[in-house]
C-alpha cells in the first residue's frame, strides 16, 4: 500500500483565547504506523479529536482519501473509514464482550431496523468473533465487559475500533495505565496491527514509540516541532530538549 | 450519560434460541396477566394494573433500556386517552380506528417533544421533558371546548366492542379485562420486537456508553428521538385503554404527578426488566389501595417505601427476583 491517505492542512484549534493547535500541516501515507508524541498540553489529544471528528477545527482542512471531512458529524467518521480508541477505556461495560464488538460492527450496516432480530445478522457475529480473535479475547466472548482486566478492556476497545475494518486506526495511548506484562502484550498486538493497517498512535512511553513506529511526529505547544524517522527524532536537539529530557520517567 | 452498571448479567441467548426466548417472555407475561383478575381482590384493580403496566412498559423502553430519565411521560399517556376520547365522542370514530389514530397522533406529539428534549442531556433532559409535559397539561386545561378542561373529557362511552363479526359486552368487567389484555399483549409483543431488533442493540449501546456509541458510528441524537417516539407510542396505548375503560378522561392524568408515579412504578418493579413494569404498577396500586384504607395520607407511606427501594433494592421487585433466580436465565 502506498499513497496519501490523510492530509491535514493548516489545522488550528482555539478554545476561547487559548490556542491548542496552530498551523498543523501533515500528510499520512497508507500502510504504516506513525506516532504522535509531545509533552502534556502539546495538543496531541486535540489533534486526535479533530482527526476523529470529536472536535471541529477552528481553521484548516482535513482531507481523507481525497474527500474533505470538515463539517462531517462525528458519527460519520467511522463510515468514512476512520476509527479510534480513547485514552480512558471506553467500552460498553454491561454488555457481553461479544456484543460490545457486534454492536460496533452493526453501526456500519443498520441502525433503525426494528423488524428483524439482531441475531439474524449472522455475519456480524462472525465478524465480531474474528475481531475478538485478533486481539486475543475470543475465549472471553460471553463475559460481561466490565469483568475483564484493565489490559483486556483496552484490547477490547481496539477490537471495537477494528471491527469496522477502518482504513485509518487512531489509538490514543493504548498502554495507558498498564503494567509491564500487559504493555508487552499490547505492543505485540500493535506490531501485528501495523503490518496490515495504517495506524496513528498517541503515546507517552518513549522507548515503545521509537521501537514501534516508522515515523514520529512531535508536537509542542500546539505546533509541529519535528517529523521524521525514529532515529532522526532521537537525535533532534530540540526534541531532546522539550520532550525526551523531561520524560525519562516514562521510558 | 453513562450509567454505572446496575447489576444484571445480560446473558445473550445463542442466536438459534432467540426466537424462542422472544415468544417465551411475551407468552409467560400474557399467561400471568390472564390470571390476574382472579388473583387480585378486584377486577377494577386488575384493569388498572394492565393500563399502568402498558404505560410504564413504554416508559421502561426510554428510562430502563436507553437510560433517559424523562419526567414527562404523562403527556403521552394523557394524549392517548384524550385523542381516543375526542375521536370517539366528538367525531364518532369507531373504537378500532380511534385507537390507532390516537397512538399515531400521540407519537407525533412525542416527536415534537423529543425533537426539543433529546438535544439536551442528563438533568436538562429531565427538566425539558417535565416542562413540555406541563405545557401539554395547560393546553388541555385551556382548550376546554375540546378537552372538557378541568372537568375532564366526558361524553363518550364504548359499551360494545365488535370486530370481525364478534361482539363483546364491554360493560362486563371480565370481558373488559380480557379485551384490554389483548391491547397489552400487542404492546408487549411490540416492545419485545424492539428489544430483540438491531435497533434494540443500538439503544443498549447508547445507555451503556453514549460517547462510544457515537464513535462506533451511530447517530445518537436521532436514535434517542426514535426511541422517545416508540416509548411515547407504547405509553399512549395505555392512555387509549384508560379512555375505553373509564369512558372519561380525567385532566389529572396529564399532570406531572402522573409522570412521577410512572417513574416510581418502573423503579418499584424493576427498570430494564421486561415484566417489571407490570409488577411495579401492581405493587404501587395495591399499596395505594391498602394504605388509603386507614389513612388519606397514603402518599407519605408509598413515598417512604419508594425511598427504601431506591436505597436497598435498586433493581426493583422483579429485577431482584430475577437476579436471585439466576441471571443466566432469559428475562421475562
Amino acid at each position: 500500500m502506498s499513497g496519501e491517505l490523510l492530509r491535514a492542512e493548516g489545522i488550528g484549534k482555539r478554545f476561547g483565547g487559548f490556542v491548542a493547535l496552530e498551523g498543523i500541516t501533515l500528510s499520512f501515507a497508507a500502510g504504516q504506523l506513525t506516532s504522535i508524541i509531545g509533552p502534556n498540553g502539546a495538543g496531541k489529544s486535540t489533534f486526535f479529536n479533530i482527526l476523529s471528528g470529536v472536535l471541529t477545527p477552528s481553521s484548516g482542512k482535513l482531507h481523507f482519501r481525497g474527500r474533505e471531512l470538515n463539517g462531517l458529524p462525528q458519527h460519520r467518521f467511522v463510515h468514512q473509514g476512520i476509527s479510534r480508541s480513547y485514552q480512558i477505556t471506553n467500552i460498553f461495560p454491561d454488555l457481553s464482550v461479544h456484543e460490545n464488538v457486534r454492536v460496533a460492527a452493526q453501526a456500519l450496516i443498520v441502525s433503525y431496523d426494528i423488524l428483524r432480530n439482531r441475531a439474524q445478522l449472522v455475519e456480524l457475529g462472525a465478524r465480531a468473533d474474528a475481531a475478538l480473535d485478533a486481539v486475543g479475547l475470543l475465549t472471553r466472548r460471553s463475559e460481561l465487559a466490565r469483568f475483564l482486566s484493565h489490559g483486556q478492556q483496552r484490547a477490547l476497545e481496539i477490537a471495537i475500533a477494528l471491527v469496522s475494518e477502518p482504513e485509518l486506526l487512531l489509538l490514543d495511548e493504548p498502554t495507558a495505565g498498564m503494567g509491564p506484562e500487559e504493555t508487552k502484550d499490547m505492543v505485540a498486538l500493535l506490531e501485528r496491527l501495523a503490518d496490515k493497517r495504517t495506524v496513528l498512535l498517541v503515546e507517552h512511553k518513549m522507548k515503545m514509540v521509537l521501537g514501534l513506529s516508522k515515523r514520529v511526529v512531535v508536537l509542542h505547544h500546539g505546533r509541529l516541532l519535528a517529523d521524521g524517522a525514529p532515529d532522526e527524532i532521537r537525535s533532534n536537539p530540540e526534541v531532546r530538549q522539550v520532550y525526551l529530557g523531561q520524560s525519562e520517567g516514562y521510558g | 450519560m453513562t450509567h454505572p452498571s446496575s447489576g444484571e448479567a445480560v446473558a445473550k441467548p445463542s442466536p438459534g434460541g432467540l426466537g424462542r426466548v422472544l415468544d417465551q417472555r411475551v407468552l409467560l407475561s400474557i399467561a400471568v396477566l390472564a390470571l390476574l383478575p382472579w388473583l387480585l381482590p378486584s377486577k377494577a384493580l386488575a384493569v388498572n394494573v394492565l393500563i399502568y403496566g402498558v404505560v410504564v412498559m413504554g416508559y421502561n423502553l426510554l428510562f430502563g433500556y436507553t437510560g433517559l430519565l424523562s419526567f414527562g411521560q404523562a403527556a403521552f399517556f394523557g394524549a392517548g386517552a384524550y385523542f381516543t376520547g375526542i375521536a370517539i365522542g366528538r367525531y364518532g370514530v369507531p373504537w378500532f380506528a380511534a385507537v390507532p389514530a390516537a397512538v399515531l397522533l400521540s407519537t407525533c406529539l412525542a416527536a415534537a417533544i423529543g425533537l426539543v428534549s433529546t438535544r439536551t442531556r442528563g438533568i436538562y433532559f429531565s427538566m425539558v421533558t417535565l416542562a413540555l409535559a406541563q405545557l401539554v397539561y395547560y393546553v388541555a386545561l385551556q382548550a376546554a371546548s375540546f378537552t372538557g378542561g378541568e372537568n375532564g373529557l366526558r361524553g363518550f362511552t364504548v359499551d360494545r366492542i365488535s370486530l370481525l363479526g364478534f361482539q363483546v359486552n364491554f360493560l362486563d368487567p371480565v370481558n373488559k379485562y380480557y379485551v384490554l389484555m389483548a391491547f397489552a399483549a400487542l404492546a408487549m409483543w411490540f416492545q419485545s420486537r424492539i428489544l430483540n431488533s438491531p435497533f434494540g442493540a443500538v439503544i443498549e449501546a447508547i445507555r451503556e456508553n453514549e460517547q462510544r456509541a457515537r464513535a462506533c458510528g451511530y447517530d445518537v441524537e436521532r436514535s434517542k428521538l426514535v426511541v422517545f417516539m416508540l416509548s411515547g407510542a407504547i405509553s399512549s396505548l395505555g392512555g387509549c385503554m384508560l379512555a375505553l375503560h373509564l369512558s372519561i378522561v380525567p385532566l389529572d392524568i396529564l399532570h406531572y404527578q402522573t409522570s412521577g408515579m410512572i417513574v416510581m412504578m418502573v423503579l418499584l418493579g424493576g427498570a430494564r426488566s421486561f415484566f417489571g413494569p407490570f409488577v411495579g404498577a401492581a405493587s404501587f396500586l395495591i399499596l395505594e389501595d391498602v394504605i388509603s384504607l386507614w389513612t388519606p395520607h397514603w402518599q407519605i407511606f408509598v413515598g417512604a417505601i419508594f425511598v427504601l427501594f431506591v436505597l436497598f433494592l435498586p433493581r426493583g421487585i422483579w429485577g431482584t427476583l430475577l437476579d436471585a433466580m439466576g441471571s443466566g436465565k432469559a428475562r421475562r
